[in-house]
């Protein structure tokens, strides 16, 4: 269990993130939602010390992350950030900066790290593309050689900060089917999302983060029929039952 | 999954080859280096001043002239090369190089007040030529992170540093004409006037600073996946582009204190190298080196035989050579990709 106790943490002049609790377990996908700017994004990044947290703990599988080092954070938790470059290595090569916090100075990846990068991309039927250059995947490849990357780092929580972005609807429910796949294989998957209805049909739990605060955590149905939907985004989630699917109730044009 | 493994084998061994080329290349560099100029010295005279101490004309030659002026184009170039293949990493910006962000200018800058203060050798020249080469860097760095620049623009700020560096020293020269560093040799770059006084503390350095690079290429691959990406990693990435600044302003600045002002060989052979070998620090650091200093070494043997008796600046040479040679990578790359 990754749990999060009273979070506060912000940039230079601007605090986000006020007094975050929340619980996020092993082998369950939660989504994190909220409106553009309430600090989902800034949540990410104050987990994995990216951002330095203010005040509040967090512990993962009971030990304090405050407590470790960089390298031994990353090894528990991985974190894909949003905003990538595409760096000039091939997909081989980026699978294997996975190994990287299992690695001491000087970091020579061994053989043991390039079966555990090959069985990674194995996994995320990557390993065909082992030799082609990131650089000329779709956006969809992209996404699955950063996740076979995540998978070779053998964290035991993946964070994913709107994986979503940027790939047409055949592409976003092949991601979340991956992360709903790694969710029952064991894996803690976090992923700030922006599509309501995706994120509420393929996650086990939903948060819902609203000016910087956790204002709702619970099952997906729990979150819908709160209300909290259209009291946050100002819009209305529906579910339908026959389907077991969420969708958007669209006002009359 | 054996696919993977053998694919990763090929570019072993292809590294392995480019390896063994680019140390073939150094050598035939070197040699010609030593052996061709204004008089020519033959393997059975190199052999004679050697039996004999070199105390005969060919070993003073050897000993005096070629040895100290092709060890420097050696070790300057493959500086320049390695410290540009540092600093594009690093800024994640392939036109990023020595000359073109202002590191040497700030190299420069520091040699020429060095001078102004009657020094002209010595661990005390390198060191302010790296100090002056850091500050450099490092101003182009962090201005480029405090304004959230873009990659265009960390090189339009570097541009400008470059600009109001090079006008201090020309100021300097100016107000102190008995400074001679700055002349138009200095600017270009050129060996004619290399000593052991300034080569050795410069050699030590560069030679240090590349051992220590070679065990740091992995970070330096991860530095390329981006600020978060990295960090996500476990790196400390500010850490670590302090760390690989001061190696390639080590480089650079060791390299400006021993040639002056040596441009495009940290931008064409980082380019030229990474075509064939890919983007991988453990195989471009390496190769740079080499290329690099074979490349300077050719080009200053050519600067010295195509005139003779005269001799230009092999920063001239350079630039005649590089430009196209640039233009025709550029050329015969378009469309493709830099990476196997």
């Amino acid at each position: 269990m990754l749990e999060l106790e009273n979070i506060s943490a912000g940039y230079k002049n601007k605090r986000v993130l006020e007094g975050v609790s929340l619980n996020f377990p092993k082998g369950k996908l939660t989504a994190v939602i909220g409106a553009n700017g309430s600090g989902k994004s800034t949540l990410l990044k104050a987990i994995v010390g990216i951002i330095p947290r203010e005040s509040g703990r967090i512990l993962a599988d009971g030990s304090d992350l405050s407590a470790l080092s960089r390298r031994e954070t990353a090894r528990r938790i991985a974190y894909l950030p949003q905003g990538r470059s595409v760096p000039d290595m091939t997909v081989g090569q980026l699978v294997l900066h996975g190994r990287f916090p299992h690695l001491s100075y000087p970091r020579r990846y061994r053989e043991a790290d390039r079966r555990i990068a090959a069985e990674a991309m194995e996994r995320m039927g990557m390993l065909g593309y082992a030799d082609r250059p990131l650089a000329s995947l779709s956006g969809g490849m992209k996404q699955n050689a950063y996740i076979a990357m995540a998978l070779a780092q053998d964290a035991e929580y993946i964070l994913l900060d709107e994986p979503t972005t940027y790939l047409d609807i055949s592409h976003q429910l092949g991601l979340m089917r991956t992360l709903r796949g790694l969710a029952d294989g064991g894996k803690g998957v976090i992923a700030v999302l922006h599509d309501l209805p995706l994120a509420f049909s393929y996650s086990d739990l939903t948060a819902v983060i609203d000016g910087g605060r956790a204002v709702m955590s619970g099952s997906p149905l729990e979150v819908c029929r709160s209300g909290i939907i259209s009291r946050v985004f100002g819009a209305e989630l529906v579910y339908d039952e026959a389907r077991g699917q969420f969708g958007y109730a669209y006002p009359p044009v | 999954m054996k696919s993977s493994v053998t694919s990763s084998k090929n570019n072993q061994k292809r590294i392995k080859l480019l390896y063994l080329a680019g140390a073939l290349f150094f050598i035939a560099a070197a040699f010609s280096g030593i052996c061709l100029g204004s008089t020519r010295l033959t393997i059975a005279e190199l052999s004679e001043a050697f039996a004999k101490g070199f105390e005969t004309p060919a070993g003073r030659i050897f000993l005096y002239v070629r040895l100290p002026r092709t060890a420097a184009c050696l070790v300057c170039g493959g500086a320049l090369a390695v410290s540009g293949a540092v600093i594009q990493c690093v800024l994640a910006n392939r036109l990023a190089s020595p000359s073109v962000i202002g590191v040497n200018a700030g190299a420069g800058l520091a040699v020429t007040l060095c001078t102004a203060f009657g020094i002209y050798g010595g661990f005390r020249l390198s060191a302010a030529a790296f100090i002056g080469a850091f500050l450099a860097v490092l101003c182009v760095s962090l201005a480029s992170r405090g304004l959230g620049a873009s990659r265009g623009t960390v090189i339009l700020l570097g541009v400008a540093l470059n600009s109001f560096l090079n006008a201090i020293s020309d100021a300097i020269v100016t107000l102190i004409p008995e400074v001679g560093v700055m002349s138009s040799d200095f600017r270009v770059g050129e060996f004619s006037s290399v000593t052991y006084k300034k080569l050795i503390p410069a050699a030590v350095i560069v030679i240090l600073s590349l051992a220590v690079l070679a065990t740091l290429t992995s970070e330096l691959d991860v530095l390329t996946l981006g600020e978060e990406s990295a960090s996500g990693l476990g790196m400390n990435t500010r850490a670590a582009r302090i760390v690989f600044l001061l190696i390639a302003s080590l480089l650079a600045g060791s390299a400006v204190s021993v040639a002056g002002l040596l441009s495009f060989v940290g931008l064409i052979v980082p380019h030229a190298v990474r075509r064939v070998s890919g983007s991988r620090s453990s195989g471009l650091i390496g190769l740079c080196a080499l290329f690099g200093g074979g490349f300077v070494c050719l080009c200053d043997t050519a600067a010295r035989t195509l005139f003779a008796p005269y001799e230009v600046p092999v920063g001239i040479i350079m630039a005649f050579l590089g430009a196209p040679f640039f233009v025709f990578i550029l050329a015969k790359g378009k469309g493709g990709h830099s990476d196997a």
